[in-house]
């Protein structure tokens, strides 16, 4: 009996923090002690916990468990709801770019084929309207990449609240690499097959003689030898020590069995993006103990000649052969449809507990901070959300948010829009 | 006659003949124990649907039916009627003529391409209709027109929806400006300058109406010596919109531009007007279900150019709670093999129900195209046009297993082999990869308008 005041307060809590903001209220995120009540927690390490409590303590899951004491905490009742730990977006350009067809509002590329030093954090707009447009649906954690070029730049993965990029710094960079394909790139591409393999050659050649330049320089920096300011060199030495992972992006399957040659005698951490005819090479990929980020699964077959289905079954080929898979939406705006392209993955053969890892777990241990993000564990981050059924599901509505142990504001300018023009004032006269 | 030319005129007769000849396929089917949603007849559970000769025959449980009629065993599956886009380009030539503001005389009929895959992919994902547009180049555009996918002819013709009443494309905003303003120094270059190439048209269609009246009442009368009048399709186009022969499809997205378009059509007495893309027709709700046949949106696309940027997911909500009819539409190749699941973002931005989700993508891009009294529901006498899925279609479990036009299967994930393709180009050493940026869309054909303009114009899609 007991419990019921502190149910009803909950809940006008839970209300007022919803539409606070039709008074004009301003709500900030805020870091405090929350004790989820009675949730359902989909752990993902250690399965499906009913009736269970998780209390957040600065910053952190400092518990989970039946019957937690509420002491001072802020009571959050989760009865009949699930807890999910915040999902990662494999590969977005989210924070680069504001509005896509504006070249002044683009960061994600910059002059010249190699440049590995340009850092995606540097130019994330902590406050770009798509961020708060995206957390709300669950998507917490994201990793930004550049683009163009061999070596297009470094990617950051970033949390989806903080005023500066290094309060958004989730703490994970990847240098970036665009495999020279040997395919023809859509209709438009009028090459001749034979200029499409030269120059694939090609390109392969001048990144070999990129990555001899970077092994000199690594050479020379190792035996402590004067070496000059070469921030691109410097860089990819990163690479070579092992300081920083190469992701390489390569996408038909012939590249991806190149990419494979390419790496196969270099001693460096690996991982393979966009594979999207990973399908057809996947025990190639098995063998040589790749894993992939795989998407967006929501596109279209990449050849003419493939099953209308090969991008939604892609993900589950991978992952059924063997091969440790991340899904990424490659989106700017819409990285809030991540929890559908893993929805389309699960439906198209992955089943829900796999796909549910390639957007929390897997990506969390391709960036090296399993120790942080990708489950619900005590310890981590209290990087999680708060749903009212299968966040797959379009249906399902997303009631609570939190990033790094901050209650996130459940609005955008999306919503605020909605608010303000579902029953507009001034009707028309007829 | 002259032998010479006798014989190309036979032969031509015969080819008209045989063309004419060739009927649309029809095809019977029996659906036993689905989930029926019929849109505009609640869901009828463990329904069995009889198809004869392409049309819905009747709609009940143990129904006798012939014995040599397939079988559909649906029993826990969900049967609704086929998905209908009314905004595509799929099976496309061409998308733009884009040589000037306003070229109505031209016809997305005439360009027509029965090898686009493009077809199946739709159809794999439930859908059967899609109405084929012209771009969003110019202000007014071309005449658009409305296939049903029964794909595997060869014969573009077997394409058309026969009944379907004539559309026509209008653009307003960044595009139109930016190709023909910014990209030819023509007008128009500004929104003001859409609203008069607008204006200016009908007015024009308007004197030339009067020109052919002054001139057939003249040509009787005794000497007459007057001139007639030069005929021009593209005004004739124009005035048969001004009489309402011609249903406008408007590619728009901020609120001002689509408010100006209804005051115009206000003007003119045009009511058949339809507003695509819509992003911000949130902000008109009550002047868009006082005024038009609706909206035809995207479930969730903004920030791609400036025009979307001030954007809500909710845009469908607002707009069907606010008493527009209201369809999600696709505007892409990869959007079109999964618009159930853009209807059912409806439920997660504003909380639409099975019912009102399901009818965006059925019954009103039906109504919005003119053709609900022949699809767009599962109903006795409409046209045999259904999508079987596993489960319900709205959600992300959903599986499409069999897609019918006129009671032809199309689809079937069973039998689905992987190369679809009708036509191979024999020619083709090394098949092109196309990766997830490359759609056709409301800005193909308007490329070369931009070389060496400075920025990548092409970029702008939609």
């Amino acid at each position: 009996m007991n419990k019921l005041p502190i149910l009803l307060i909950s809940l006008l809590f839970l209300n007022l923090q919803l539409y606070a903001q039709i008074d004009g209220d301003v709500i900030k995120p805020f870091k405090g002690d929350f004790l989820l009540q009675n949730a359902r927690i989909f752990t993902i390490t250690d399965g499906i916990l009913e009736n269970t409590d998780l209390l957040i303590q600065n910053g952190k899951i400092a518990a989970i468990g039946k019957d937690l004491p509420e002491e001072n905490h802020r009571v959050i009742d989760c009865t009949d709801k699930r807890l999910y730990p915040g999902f990662i977006d494999g590969g977005t350009s989210l924070g680069l770019v504001e509005v896509n067809s504006l070249p002044e509002t683009q960061d994600y590329m910059e002059l010249g084929k190699v440049t590995p030093q340009m850092q995606a954090l540097t130019a994330v707009n902590p406050n770009a309207v798509a961020i708060p447009v995206t957390r709300v649906s669950g998507v917490t954690t994201v990793l930004t990449q550049p683009r163009g070029g061999y070596f297009p730049g470094t990617a950051a993965l970033i949390q989806l609240n903080g005023y500066t990029p290094d309060q958004m710094d989730a703490g994970f960079r990847a240098v970036l690499m665009n495999f020279p394909s040997a395919a023809k790139a859509g209709s438009y591409d009028s090459r001749s097959a034979e200029t499409i393999q030269k120059e694939a050659e090609k390109g392969l050649k001048e990144i070999d003689a990129i990555w001899e330049k970077a092994t000199t320089y690594l050479q020379i920096q190792e035996k402590g030898g004067e070496v000059d300011y070469y921030p691109e060199m410097a860089h990819l030495a990163k690479v070579l020590k092992g300081e920083l992972p190469l992701f390489i992006e390569v996408n038909a399957a012939n590249d991806i069995s190149n990419a494979l040659e390419w790496v196969k005698d270099k001693e460096i951490d690996v991982v393979f993006t966009g594979v999207a005819e990973g399908w057809k090479v996947a025990e190639e990929l098995v063998e040589a103990n790749i894993s992939v980020i795989t998407g967006p699964v929501l596109a279209l077959p990449s050849r003419q000649s493939d099953s209308y289905d090969s991008p939604y079954t892609n993900a589950s080929i991978l992952q059924k052969a063997g091969v440790k898979v991340a899904i990424r939406t490659q989106e700017t705006e819409n990285v809030r449809n991540l929890p559908f392209h893993a929805g389309f993955a699960a439906a198209y053969g992955m089943g829900t507990e796999e796909a549910l890892k390639a957007i929390t777990l897997h990506p969390a241990e391709l960036f090296n901070v399993a120790d942080k993000l990708g489950s619900l564990e005590v310890g981590k981050n209290a990087t999680l959300f708060l749903a009212d059924g299968d966040p797959f599901e379009p249906k399902t509505q997303i009631h609570q948010v939190f990033i790094d142990g901050y209650k996130i504001p459940m609005t955008n300018r999306h919503i605020r829009l909605y608010q303000e023009f579902l029953d507009r004032e001034m009707k028309p006269e007829n | 006659m002259n032998r010479k030319i006798l014989f190309p005129v036979i032969i031509l007769t015969l080819i008209n003949f045989t063309n004419q000849a060739q009927d649309i396929k029809k095809g019977d089917v029996f659906i036993q124990n689905a989930h029926v949603l019929t849109i505009t007849d609640g869901v009828k559970e463990n329904t069995d649907v009889w198809v004869r000769n392409g049309i819905i025959h009747k709609i009940g449980s143990q129904l006798r039916v012939p014995n040599d009629i397939v079988v559909i065993d649906a029993r826990g599956k969900f049967l609704m009627p086929g998905i209908i886009d009314a905004h595509s380009h799929v099976a496309l030539e061409a998308i733009n003529e884009a040589s000037s503001p306003i070229t109505a005389e031209v016809k997305m009929g005439d360009v027509i391409d029965p090898f686009d895959i493009g077809i199946y992919r739709a159809l794999a994902g439930g859908t059967t209709i899609s109405h084929a547009m012209h771009g969003s180049a110019n202000a007014i555009g071309g005449q658009n027109i409305t296939l049903k996918h029964r794909y595997g002819t060869f014969n573009p013709d077997d394409l058309v929806m026969k009944e379907a009443p004539r559309t026509i494309k209008f653009a307003l905003g960044e595009n139109p400006t930016r190709v023909h303003g910014r990209g030819k120094n023509l007008q128009p270059r500004s929104r003001m300058g859409v609203e008069a190439v607008i204006r200016n048209g009908f007015e024009e269609a308007i004197q030339y109406k009067q020109t052919w009246e002054a001139w057939n009442k003249a040509k009787n009368q005794k000497n007459n010596r007057q001139v007639p009048p030069t005929f021009s399709s593209r005004l004739e186009t124009l005035l048969d919109i001004l009489e309402g022969e011609i249903i406008i499809h408007c590619h728009s997205y901020r609120a001002d531009e689509i408010y100006m378009l209804i005051q115009v059509c206000k003007d003119y007495g045009v009511d058949k007007i339809v507003f695509s893309h819509v992003n911000e027709g949130f902000k008109v709700a009550p002047e868009l279900a006082n005024n038009t046949m609706g909206a035809s949106v995207f479930s969730d696309w903004w920030a791609y150019k400036f025009e979307v940027y001030y954007s809500t997911a909710y845009n469908a909500a607002i707009l069907t709670k606010n008493g527009v009819i209201t369809s999600i539409n696709s505007d892409s190749a990869e959007l079109i093999r999964h618009l159930y699941h853009e209807a059912a973002k409806t439920q997660r931005y504003g909380g639409l129900s099975d019912e009102e989700a399901l009818a965006l993508i059925t019954i009103n891009p039906a109504r919005q195209l003119g053709i609900d009294q022949w699809v767009g529901s599962i109903e006795e006498g409409k046209q045999g046009d259904l999508v079987l899925f596993d489960k319900h279609p709205l959600s992300i479990y959903a599986i499409p297993e069999m897609t019918w036009v006129d009671g032809i299967k199309y689809f079937d994930r069973k039998e689905d082999k992987t190369d679809q393709r009708l036509k191979v180009d024999p020619e083709e050493t090394l098949e092109p990869m196309f990766l997830h940026a490359d759609h056709v869309n409301c800005m193909s054909n308007v490329d070369f308008f931009f070389t060496g303009f400075g920025r990548n114009l092409f970029e702008h899609n939609h």
